[in-house]
């Protein structure tokens, strides 16, 4: 008790990070996994194969490869930075990796939402001449975020959590991403076939697992 | 009614995947006029109803509204759509939307009316199918007569040329169909231009000025209400009669 109050300045240092973290983050999540819903109930069918080959590969690599891809993949290895100064640039790229990470799971949760909702109230809005956008945005997403407000906190609550693996990610991410420039500058680690090898090796471990549930959602969808 | 019909289809072919549920369908609908179709089920008249406003697409043929061919997609479609109202069978209410709300979301949106308008016609129309004292509940605290009326307001608010109705009562329980009959039967009179797919031989022999018999994708029969019933002409209409009257 005594080391808490010790450092109290930086537990709540700590604590308004993880805080700004996560508000940005479920910010930049909700927004993604609106237009990633958008495009997979779109009527166009390669809208449709992006959104859906995205959260189907995103959501089944663990989050830290995703942090990581992000942190290292995008600023050590392209060379892609926010700011001078390497905390704030942690910082947004944890901010980007959760978003893009934790938006899957919106999605997903929208998409359930939005299979709840008859049929024929979608030809019915279509019937008196609303266009898609007005559909999605009059009709199916009032109903659908009704009806997964439920869900949708568990993952703000999964995002929440999320963040420690950001920070502890993050801090990774400040030592090896000096020692992998270094690697990088003197040639002795490609840094992207390394992530991507990192990345198809989990995804052999986690794409059959959602392959599965798919499938079990598909039959038991039938069956009721 | 005038010359040219209001609504054409012409050749009108469609599939879903091998089976041919639209068999060279040619229909045409005078403004003003009240068409039946009954058939057994299956025989395609729900997707006749949903092709006339492009819910379903058709393999070829051509299908014209006021002497103008409906675009097949794109922007334009949904516009003229509304020119052309749907009843469904299950009502399709907006479940998160009042009973008016459902009634003005298309006039706003879709007309680009402005809300007090909008509301006091919907209100005028919800009057029309006298249920207007409901005006501020949710399609779920009505019962199945009461929604489908409102649907039927909600539709007639897009001021449609034609509207369309595909069974409408038949998810109603029995006391409530002639509540539903009783307003369509006065949109009749009042000269709307309607289409509708129904068993109830009340309505066509008072209301309809034709009744069309499909079976299996075909036009298999067309004649007055009075004719059809008491005189069908074709073996399959006589068939189907009968099952329906035994019962
Ligand atoms: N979306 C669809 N996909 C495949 N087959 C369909 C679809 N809709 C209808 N059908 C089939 O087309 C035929 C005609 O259906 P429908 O127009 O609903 O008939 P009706 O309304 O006269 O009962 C039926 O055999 C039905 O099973
Ligand atoms: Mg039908």
């Amino acid at each position: 008790m005594e080391a808490f109050f010790a450092n109290f300045d930086l537990v709540i240092n700590g604590f308004s990070w993880t805080v700004r973290l996560t508000l940005l983050s479920a910010l930049g999540s909700f927004l993604l996994g609106l237009v990633l819903t958008a495009m997979r109930v779109s009527p166009v069918p390669l809208m449709r194969g992006i959104a859906t080959t995205y959260v189907e590969t995103v959501r089944n690599t663990p989050l830290t490869l995703v942090l990581l891809f992000c942190g290292l993949g995008l600023s050590s290895a392209l060379g892609f930075t926010f700011t001078e100064n390497v905390e704030w640039d942690v910082f947004w790229f944890a901010v980007i990796g959760l978003s893009a990470y934790t938006a899957c799971f919106v999605s997903e949760s929208l998409r359930s939402g939005i299979n709840t909702i008859p049929l024929g109230q979608i030809e019915a809005a279509r019937s008196i001449g609303l266009t898609f956008g007005q559909n999605l945005q009059l009709i199916l997403l009032p109903q659908a975020l009704r009806a997964v407000i439920g869900p949708l906190g568990s993952v703000l609550i999964a995002l929440t959590k999320n963040t420690t693996i950001a920070s502890a990610a993050g801090l990774g991410v400040i030592e090896a991403s000096a020692q992998m420039k270094q690697m990088f500058d003197k040639g002795i680690a490609p840094v992207i076939p390394t992530f991507i090898g990192f990345a198809i090796g989990f995804l052999v471990l986690t794409l059959p697992m959602g392959f599965f549930f798919s499938w079990l959602a598909r039959r038991m969808a039938v069956a009721r | 009614m005038t010359a040219t019909p209001l609504v054409v289809l012409e050749d009108v072919n469609k599939h879903f995947g091998q089976l041919h549920v639209l068999k060279d369908i040619q229909l045409s609908v005078q403004s003003g006029e009240v068409v039946v179709v009954i058939g057994p089920s299956g025989s395609g008249k729900s997707t006749l109803c949903r092709t006339i406003n492009r819910l379903e697409t058709i393999d070829n043929g051509r299908i014209m509204l006021d002497g103008k061919e409906l675009p097949a997609e794109g922007r334009g479609l949904a516009k003229l759509r509304s020119d052309v109202g749907m009843v469904f069978q299950s009502f399709n209410l907006f479940s998160h939307k009042t009973v008016l709300q459902n009634v003005t979301l298309g006039p706003i949106k879709v007309l680009k009316k402005g809300r007090a308008e909008a509301e006091k016609r919907g209100m005028e129309l919800l009057d029309r199918v006298q249920i207007a004292d409901q005006a501020n509940k949710y399609p779920a605290q009505l019962s199945g007569g009461q929604q489908q009326r409102v649907a039927i307001a909600r539709a007639l608010a897009m001021n449609p040329k034609v509207l369309m109705f595909d069974e409408p009562t038949s998810a109603l329980d029995p006391e409530m169909v002639q509540e539903v009959l009783d307003v369509m039967i006065d949109l009749a009179t009042e000269g709307m231009t309607m289409v509708v797919v129904t068993h109830e031989m009340g309505f066509a022999r008072r209301a309809a000025h034709r009744v069309v018999f499909m079976a299996d994708g075909e036009i298999v029969e067309e004649a007055t209400p009075d004719e059809f019933f008491t005189n069908p002409q074709k073996q399959r209409a006589k068939d189907f009669l009968s099952k329906i009257l035994s019962h």
